[in-house]
């Protein structure tokens, strides 16, 4: 029997030898050896940011000096204790987001996976992702954060042109971004993404469909198409609402989006998710446990998790968000050992929408075995094939219920959130009038 | 010195404040009358027992005929009325000089901000002049067109009045309508031009519009400043020498006019009357000449300006009366009260008031239909010029259809019911009551009339069934500086106005008098007036019948579809500029769908304006992971839970928003 030190450097070791792996093709597909209850992803949240981009309304701080070792400390903590609460044994995937986890230094993620694999089996294939910025990515860091288990990357591009960069308030250029992503696609081969941004203020269909070919030059085999939403309280929410931009043109939005999709098809991408295409199987299996309603688990300042606390004896999923602010955060995980600040118990109905809104978001959609995970009584026929309105839907091609489940066609996907209403409301009538169920919520 | 809560401000209600404030302070001769909280209902404070029963009654036989004077002050808005009437009461001892008038400021919020008064009200003055005590009767009245008739039945228990003019703004529209209403009553009218201390008097240019617009002499103006004293006391002495005493005898059988109404709910109706003949007391059975009931009298007294019993009311006398009466209906106003047994000729009375404007009142929400309809109850027990029919619309369920004397008495109501009753309503755009006369033998005969008005446009005949359609109009009276005229003119061309009559009242005025059809002027005109005159023009207007107009019922349709609840009736020559913007509207508060909308307005089959609502093309959240599920998901099932209210035209569903922007008054126009 390894020492726990010795078996967490032993997985950062296998982790590299297993890097080049690949997913199986249907992710989400296969079933894995543990039960959902005792699987989850893990989230970290990074906080701090270099400057604020004037387009983000996430929650990030820009420090005037970070001690590390103490943010450190707070991260792995957390992350025992909430691996403890949630008894899972096994965690499949890594997520380090932020704020600029890439302004982290290697050592802070490495202690985190070391800290994961010491409490509960992290396969040495699990999806370790971190977000990256180019200019505060160069390629020497990159390779330290591979050597800490990083195993994929996601870029934060937004934007082949330098004055759209400007706009946003990156601090890269074009050009930092492209010399980024080689060196990433050097360094992690197949398993780099880059995100492009559309419809930004006054924006046009021709240039940017010339950014998105001259990205399918140069990236790997994972872009995510990301349309603008001005958030209330960013600096560009005020410049266009002071008319100083022009407001960003939602018919344009939607023609970039839409012509977008289709040459990600035309280049061998799989839309598996609204927001995210893939090719060659390099889905993102981190954010796939999200859209499938798997277990999750949010670590650092204002991350959010749901899983069940069953370490602590529940049986219930909870919503937890932690404290939002880094030193507030800090004190509580030094004090309690967590920096959990709400917890809210989903009711079983609630559960189940997210399960129809998260789901429809993926090109599977809901397949009746995965329905079934979540729901016993009700099949996807019971709920939605009698209705009326879903029927109407599913004549106009937006929807489609067959034998392997229920999904939003080409078209649907596009306008999910104008069918989701009519799902919910559905659902809600089927929960109030199933047989009533003597069994608890299990 | 009070101080003033800003510009429009004009607290018409100061009699009623002061009824609330002035506890211990009499007139001479008088006890001090009850304390009295404040309340928000200043015509009915509560009283937890009669004032009564626990105070000296004024023995009024003091003021013989000859002593007494009834009158009335009118004046535009802003130009000194009220502060005119604090001095006089200060002057004859009801209110104490050195007072802060705080109290003032506690009367309605609604005539506060507006700058208007909305109810008349009454104080009896006792005025030593030489050597002769008098009573000097002062009816204060409302001072806006809208409630002209309230003015006219004031006016009618006075012998004259006191015409306010502000030295810096001279006459304006509203100065001339009540000019014109209290010329036709035979009143004396005695000129009082105000502010004379301003820095931009200029009281010789004043005196030469009232010479010219009035035909008075300008040697009859009195020159005063209310607001410093200046020359007061010499109004009150032409009030007396130049306002003749009443015709009225105490030795005749009581004939008394009902001229204004409240209610209490601790004494049922306090009736405001003016004694044309005879002699009433306590104990003294009185019929009502209206309604033929009988009553007894409970108190009579004088507004002094709280209610001051007394022990009898004489001939010539203004005061109040209460009689049991449960309901303000059983006071009706013009109404003649008479000895039982002693039946007099009924004095002529007024025209009853007609509503001139009707809106839609909803409840935003169904739940609170009781509330509303017991705030509407409430306020329309003090003002019964308010009709009150049932409707029910498809889009905002059950509310009522109220018609109102105008638009600002609407506009009254509806902040009343906001501010003192805390009921949130939706106030449907307003309409006018239209008539068509019947050629259709059967619509006549369901009828059983030929010529038949039309309150809600679900009810308009259709044209085949109609010799002809009439709409209201109104003469309208603009007086501006010159400089505006050409843009008021056209203004006035563009809502089917004829010009009637224009004349430079002075070097720089213009006065301008229009027939409108009342349609035109009920939403914006006012706002337009006043904005492209950069707030100089002054408007006012009074009712002149119905002419021949050329009415045409407009749909609105989706996707080909008739909305009901949209159904409007327009003059044939607004219907493109009408139906496109409610077009605009609904399309500005129609969410997109995911198929296109045609919106369209038609006159039959006839389409005469469109616009398109664009289906969704793209409508999902781009981000999507962990963080934010809630915050989504709420949003998602507040849609879903908002899809159950939506009304269904078609296949296209409408939110309740969508009607309420469409059917909305939209003043910030």
């Amino acid at each position: 029997m390894a020492l726990p030190g010795a078996r967490a450097r032993g997985w950062v070791r296998a982790a590299n030898v297993a890097q080049r792996r690949r997913l199986s093709e249907d992710a989400g597909g296969t079933p894995s050896p543990a039960p959902g209850s005792q699987r989850a992803a893990l989230y970290v949240h990074w906080p701090y940011c270099e400057k604020r981009c004037s387009y983000c309304n996430f929650n990030k701080y820009i420090p005037r000096g970070v001690d590390e070792a103490a943010m450190r400390r707070c991260l792995v903590t957390e992350a025992q204790t909430l691996l403890r609460l949630s008894g899972v044994r096994r965690v499949e995937s890594v997520f380090f987001g932020g704020g600029t986890p890439s302004l982290a230094s290697p050592r802070t993620v490495a202690a985190v996976l070391e800290a994961v694999a010491q409490a509960t089996h992290l396969p040495a294939d699990s999806e370790v992702t971190l977000e990256a910025n180019p200019t505060s990515a160069p390629g020497s860091r990159l390779a330290a954060f591979r050597a800490a288990g990083v195993n994929r990357l996601s870029i934060g591009l937004q934007s082949l042109d330098d004055a759209e960069l400007q706009l946003l308030g990156r601090t890269h250029s074009a050009g930092d971004a492209l010399r980024t992503l080689a060196e990433a696609r050097r360094l992690f081969p197949g398993r780099v993404s880059v995100d492009l941004l559309l419809g930004l203020p006054a924006q046009q269909v021709g240039p940017w469909l010339r950014q998105l070919q001259e990205l399918l030059r140069r990236c790997d085999d994972h872009i995510s198409l990301y349309q603008l939403t001005l958030e209330r309280g960013t600096a560009l929410f005020a410049q266009v609402q002071q008319g100083a931009l022009p407001a960003p043109d939602p018919e344009l939005a939607a023609e970039m989006y839409q012509q977008g999709r289709a040459v990600l098809r035309e280049a061998g991408f799989r839309q598996y998710e609204v927001s995210n295409f893939a090719r060659n199987g390099a889905l993102s299996t981190h954010n796939w446990t999200y859209w499938q309603c798997g277990q999750y688990l949010g670590v650092g300042p204002g991350a959010h998790g749901r899983f069940i606390p069953q370490g602590a004896g529940g049986h219930t999923r909870e919503a937890r968000i932690q404290t939002l602010e880094p030193d507030n955060w800090m004190k509580e995980v030094m004090l309690f050992g967590h920096g959990t600040r709400r917890r809210i118990r989903l009711g079983e109905l609630e559960l189940l929408e997210e399960v129809l809104a998260m789901g429809l978001r993926t090109d599977v959609g809901l397949t009746h075995q995965h329905w079934q995970q979540f729901e016993h009584q009700l099949t996807l026929w019971d709920v939605f094939g009698a209705s009326e309105e879903v029927k109407v839907l599913l004549e106009q091609c937006l929807l489609l219920l067959d034998h392997r489940g229920l999904r939003c066609s080409w078209e649907g996907l596009a306008v999910l959130d104008s069918l989701l209403p009519t799902l919910l409301s559905r659902l809600q009538e089927a929960w109030q009038q199933r047989p009533s169920s003597p069994v608890p919520g299990g | 010195m009070w101080a003033r809560a800003g510009p429009g401000w004009w607290p018409g209600r100061t009699l009623a404040a002061w009824a609330t404030r002035s506890a211990g302070l009499g007139p001479p001769g008088a006890f001090p009358a009850a304390a009295l909280g404040p309340t928000a209902e200043p015509r009915a404070p509560d009283r937890p027992f009669s004032s009564a029963d626990r105070q000296e009654k004024i023995d009024m036989s003091r003021f013989p005929v000859e002593n007494t004077r009834n009158f009335s002050i009118i004046a535009h808005v802003d130009h000194g009325k009220s502060t005119l009437a604090d001095r006089f009461l200060e002057l004859t001892g009801a209110i104490d000089k050195t007072k802060n008038n705080k109290q003032v400021l506690d009367k309605l919020q609604v005539e506060r901000e507006r700058g208007i008064t909305v109810k008349a009200q009454t104080a009896s003055l006792f005025y030593n002049c030489e050597g002769k005590q008098y009573l000097l009767n002062l009816i204060d009245t409302p001072g806006h067109v809208d409630f002209s008739y309230e003015v006219s039945r004031s006016l009618s228990a006075c012998q004259g009045v006191l015409l306010v003019v502000d030295a810096n703004e001279g006459i304006q529209a509203q100065t001339v309508a009540n000019f014109f209403l209290a010329f036709e009553a035979q009143l004396s009218v005695i000129p009082v031009i105000n502010k004379i201390d301003l820095k931009n008097a200029d009281p010789e240019r004043v005196e030469k519009q009232i010479e010219k617009v009035f035909d008075i002499p300008s040697d009859e103006c009195i020159k005063i400043s209310a607001k410093l004293g200046t020359n007061v006391e010499s109004v009150l002495q032409a009030v007396i020498k130049r306002i003749p005493p009443p015709k009225a005898h105490r030795k005749n059988s009581l004939r008394a006019l009902v001229f204004d109404s409240t209610y209490d709910q601790y004494r049922g109706v306090i009736a405001n009357v003016a004694l044309f003949d005879g002699v009433v007391s306590k104990g003294d059975k009185i019929v009502s000449a209206h309604t033929q009931k009988t009553y007894e009298v409970n108190e009579v007294g004088v507004l002094n300006p709280n209610e001051q019993p007394a022990y009898k009311l004489y001939a010539g006398q203004v005061g109040y009366l209460i009689a049991g009466m449960k309901d303000v209906t059983e006071a009706q106003i013009g109404d003649t009260l008479y000895l039982h047994k002693q039946p007099v000729e009924p004095l002529p009375g007024f025209k009853s008031a007609k509503p001139m404007v009707f809106a839609g009142v909803y409840p935003i929400d169904q739940s609170e239909y009781n509330n509303l309809k017991n705030a509407i109850e409430k306020l329309t027990l003090n003002d019964s010029s308010v009709t009150v029919h049932r409707d029910s619309s498809l889009a905002l369920g059950a509310g009522w259809r109220l018609g109102f004397l105008g638009l600002l008495h609407m506009e009254v109501f509806n902040q009343r019911l906001e501010q003192e009753y805390n009921a949130s309503v939706i106030l449907t755009t307003p309409t006018v009551p239209y008539k068509a006369v019947l050629s259709s033998a059967k619509l006549i005969k369901e009828y059983r009339e030929k010529e038949i008005t039309i309150i809600n446009p679900a009810q308009f005949p259709d044209k085949s069934k109609v010799t002809e359609y009439l709409e209201p109009i109104v003469l309208g009276t603009i007086i501006t500086p010159d400089e505006y005229t050409g843009k008021i003119i056209m203004l006035c061309q563009g809502r089917r106005a004829v010009q009637k009559n224009m004349m430079y009242i002075d070097q720089t005025r213009v006065m301008l008098k229009y027939l409108f059809p009342l349609n035109e002027i009920v939403v914006d005109f006012y706002d337009s007036l006043k904005s492209l005159s950069s707030g100089y023009a002054s408007f006012d207007y009074e009712d002149a019948g119905y002419q021949t107009a050329e009415l045409v019922k407009m749909d609105i349709l989706l996707n080909g579809n008739i909305v009901e609840e949209l159904v409007t009736v327009v003059h044939k020559d607004k219907a493109y500029s009408v139906g496109k913007t409610i077009c605009e509207r609904l399309k500005d508060s129609l969410p997109r769908q995911l198929f296109e909308i045609a919106i369209q307005a038609a006159i039959g089959s006839k389409i005469i304006a469109r616009e398109t609502v664009k289906a969704y093309r793209k409508n999902v959240l781009a981000k999507c992971y962990g963080g934010d599920i809630t915050r989504k998901m709420k949003l998602l099932k507040r849609q879903a839970e908002g899809k159950k209210k939506l009304r269904k035209i078609g296949n296209i569903e409408v939110p309740k928003d969508a009607f309420i922007k469409v059917l909305k008054t939209q003043s910030d126009k």
